[in-house]
């Protein structure tokens, strides 16, 4: 990054729209904005349901949101901990580099375990009470589907941040490989946040 | 970059917002509110967290325009993905 910077000058590098350091970052967003519409079709094609359904159950009622907003607050501190730590590793501090990406990972596990325990919760009891399973009801299917597709989000994100601090300790990532790192996981986070809004409180 | 310690004073602001966000959001469900209006403001929170994330954290804020660009395209499409479903929304 200092080599780059110090070749074609920090003010040109923010001018110019694409240059050799900045591809991997462009590379990034690119996936993030083809992720988006995946998740934008979901939630497009979950609203337009739920407008043409005659009866759909008050989400919050169905779901409960203690937990569910304990899990945002989660992947919002998550998100918090992985900028602290690309600062971290822009000002070469190792150790608390590693401190503050192990945090979160952390964070993302955690939000996998609740969400593995409200998943088994309600297809073990809440929904089978209400007479409501997810292969025949729209509320139920939108809602796994939904959930699910960003659950496997933050798990890949677990795994991905997981070999970027592997990687960064045997010496073979920089600072700007964890900032390609950091856009992913607070996508997730992003998206979590209208889902949570979406899916739980409206 | 250069201005690392500064940088982390508004990582922890901007912390600190999306919290308080988050739990007016949950407060606002309890209220009663006409439906309208509690969709209304739900979605304006959700949008102005979803965006305080993207332009802090993912530095939008501080980065060239294309990637500001590439982040908006989708958003563009979803409007146009809704537009082209009304006939399906609001049969006749």
């Amino acid at each position: 990054m200092s080599e780059a910077v110090a070749v074609h000058g920090v003010a040109e590098a923010n001018d110019t729209p694409l240059t050799p350091e900045s591809w991997g970052k462009l590379g990034m967003w690119l996936f993030l904005a083809g992720d988006a519409m995946s998740f934008g079709c979901l939630i497009v094609g979950y609203g337009i349901l739920r407008h043409a359904s005659t009866k759909w159950p008050v989400p919050a009622q169905v779901l409960g949101i203690n937990l569910t907003a304990f899990m945002t607050f989660l992947l919002i501190v998550s998100s918090v901990w992985m900028v602290l730590a690309l600062a971290a590793i822009q000002d070469g501090n190792k150790a608390k580099f590693n401190k503050f990406l192990g945090l979160t990972i952390l964070g993302g596990a955690m939000f996998l375990g609740c969400q593995a325990y409200e998943w088994t919760h309600l297809l073990q009891h809440r929904l089978p009470e209400l007479n409501i399973f997810f292969s025949t009801n729209l509320f139920a299917t939108t809602f796994f589907v939904l959930t699910g597709f960003h659950g496997l989000h933050v798990t890949g994100g677990v795994i991905y941040n997981t070999c970027v601090l592997a990687a960064v300790n045997r010496g073979r990532y920089q600072a700007k490989h964890v900032e390609i790192a950091g856009l992913y996981w607070h996508f997730v986070d992003l998206v979590w946040i209208l889902i949570f809004t979406f899916v739980y409180l409206i | 970059m250069s201005s690392t310690a500064h940088a982390q004073n508004n990582y922890i602001k901007i912390f600190i917002i999306l919290s308080v966000l988050t739990v007016v959001e949950v407060s606002i469900t309890f209220l009663g509110l006409p439906k309208m209006l509690l969709v209304s403001l739900l979605v304006i929170f959700a949008v102005w967290k979803a965006a305080l994330v993207a332009l802090h954290f993912m530095h939008l804020k501080f980065e060239k325009k294309t990637l500001t660009i590439v982040a908006l395209a989708p958003f563009v499409l979803c409007v146009f993905l809704v537009l082209m479903l009304m006939p399906d929304i609001f049969p006749h």
